[in-house]
């Protein structure tokens, strides 16, 4: 049981990093490295908010903004300066490394004593009154109500003029100049909101955690990626889940996979090594990226 | 009004693969004409819309519209005014999108992509009767994805799509090209009836010399860069598909194809 909740707890914290990542890869085919940068720029950024006394909710939107800007800076890096999309995210990744550490002043700080989203005087005085089984549950359920709203919001947007231009500049960018629209533009807003969610989720992140480490960062960007394809390509056939939907289960199910991998012997040192060999089995399996036709 | 003024390109500058395409070329296209545009590969006509639309851009010279000169402009920016269609079918088209969808942005052109819903259901009634219009039968087909279209459907809906709004010239790139001949019949009546109706600028390039002969006001044949052969209004109806072919012919022969 304790295994479920944790692989649920973590799966959901990650799966606002990969519905970020649902946006440039799958959306603008654009594989975003600045995430193993952003995710943990938003633990950090969290952390040392909560510890100067900043609301734990309002650490939130902060790291979402403070993550839409790291992620115009890789749109500028990729549209204006011509870098390759590769290329631009393992700059502003390296970048932020430095950037991080500065933020934190040093390569891990903890949050223990602090109150959280997940652990303060509102929920709990909420979980006081519901039976005691909820208690359990209590991290789990807040965090489903701050995915479910961002995978919500994320619907909406992608309905609008302005969410439907960006799925069509990941379409077909010429479409996008057709229509009298600045396809360069579109790209750096996607790369913003991706970004933004990736901060959202180290922000969220943190407060599960309860502490910041530097290491914490490498290799979002496969876990985000894995999440992904998992969630889009065997869920493909249950048309009834949105796309969102389907990338939030990826995570879980992501997260399951390892768990199982460490419960059957493996030591958690070996986890980046899971990680990439899992990444590298999906991929394999799915041969999902196709090869676009270069405009 | 639509000029070429002076236009010199050269690619691949400084290099021995330099190839001077436009040597001081100069066009005039008046409000309303319908130009076709013939010529063989590598003659220019390509190029000449690309430099239109600012997909490539000219070395010196001027593009003007109305006596306006807009080389500076970026391509999304004249794409403002100015419909395109392709001879890739999927080029006007977002694939993983409905029908539906995909007129809905094509009919928000020219105005901001904001936060507001994507599909105006108030305009559903109105873009099935523009379906209707093609006579495809798309009109039931609203919320088919346009990427499991056929070419030809495709094309129509790019063509339906890139008139939608008001536009200053209408650009044909072979947009016929890719079609079945019985499919290519149908998106040119489709074209010229559009292209009477809203009574637009066009400029059109195909390879077939019996759509340039037929439809439009006023005829080109380009060769190597420059117009050769410039014919309108009367001069242009009493021409017939033999004649041209044996001027395309000798231009062909020169070049040793």
């Amino acid at each position: 049981m304790a295994l479920v909740v944790s692989v649920l707890e973590q799966g959901l914290c990650y799966a606002i990093m990969a519905l970020g990542m649902y946006i440039t890869y799958k959306i603008l085919d654009f594989p975003d490295m600045t995430v193993d940068g952003g995710f943990p720029f938003g633990i950090c950024l969290a952390v040392v908010m909560i510890r100067a006394g900043v609301s734990p909710i309002l650490t939130l939107p902060i790291c979402f903004a403070a993550g839409c800007l790291i992620g115009v800076c890789t749109g500028i890096i990729h549209v204006v300066f011509h870098v390759r999309d590769l290329l631009a995210g393992i700059i502003m990744m390296t970048a932020l490394y430095s950037v991080n550490l500065r933020i934190a002043g040093r390569a891990n700080l903890p949050m223990y004593d602090y109150y959280t989203i997940f652990d303060n005087n509102a929920v709990n005085g909420i979980f006081s009154k519901l039976p005691s089984v909820f208690s359990k549950f209590q991290t789990v359920i807040v965090l489903l109500i701050i995915t479910a709203i961002v995978k919500l919001v994320l619907d909406w947007y992608l309905k609008t003029k302005s969410g439907m231009m960006l799925q069509a500049v990941g379409d077909n960018d010429v479409l996008v100049t057709s229509m009298g629209v600045d396809r360069g533009k579109v790209r750096i807003i996607g790369l913003a909101i991706a970004n933004g969610l990736v901060a959202l989720s180290g922000a969220v992140f943190a407060q599960q955690q309860r502490y910041f480490d530097i290491s914490m960062g490498t290799g979002t960007a496969v876990i985000g990626l894995a999440s992904v394809i998992i969630g889009t390509a065997l869920l493909k056939k249950l048309s009834f889940f949105k796309i969102t939907t389907s990338v939030v289960i990826g995570a879980i199910v992501y997260k399951a996979c390892v768990a199982i991998a460490i419960k059957a012997g493996l030591q958690s040192t070996d986890l980046k090594l899971i990680t990439a060999v899992l990444f590298l089995a999906i991929l394999i399996i799915t041969r999902d990226r196709k090869k676009r036709v270069e405009a | 009004m639509l000029e070429l003024k002076h236009i010199y390109k050269n690619y691949n500058p400084g290099s021995v693969n330099e190839m001077c395409l436009f040597d001081d070329f100069n066009l005039t296209v008046p409000d309303g004409q319908f130009v076709a545009v013939v010529g063989s590969n590598g003659s220019g006509k390509t190029s000449m819309l690309n430099i239109i639309c600012g997909s490539i851009l000219a070395d010196r010279g001027e593009v003007l519209v109305n006596g306006q000169n807009i080389s500076n402009q970026k391509d999304y920016q004249r794409h403002k005014t100015i419909g395109r269609v392709y001879q890739d079918p999927s080029k006007g088209t977002c694939p993983s999108m409905n029908i539906l969808e995909n007129m809905s942005i094509a009919d928000n052109k020219g105005k901001t992509f904001g936060l507001q819903m994507g599909v105006n259901k108030h305009r559903k009634d109105y873009y099935r009767e523009l379906l209707q219009s093609l006579g495809l039968g798309l009109e039931d087909k609203l919320y088919t994805k346009v990427g499991s279209l056929s070419g030809g459907q495709r094309q129509a809906v790019a063509l339906l799509m890139s008139t939608m709004t008001p536009l200053e010239f209408l650009i044909l790139d072979e947009h016929t090209a890719a079609l079945d001949p019985k499919t290519a019949d149908i998106i040119m009546e489709l074209t010229d009836k559009i292209v009477r109706e809203k009574h637009v600028t066009t400029i059109m390039v195909t390879h077939n010399l019996r759509y340039a002969i037929e439809y439009g006001d006023r005829l080109l044949m380009m060769h190597e860069g420059s117009v050769i052969l410039d014919k309108a209004g009367e001069d242009k109806s009493k021409m017939n598909a033999d004649q041209i072919m044996h001027l395309f012919n000798e231009i062909s022969v020169e070049c040793g194809n």
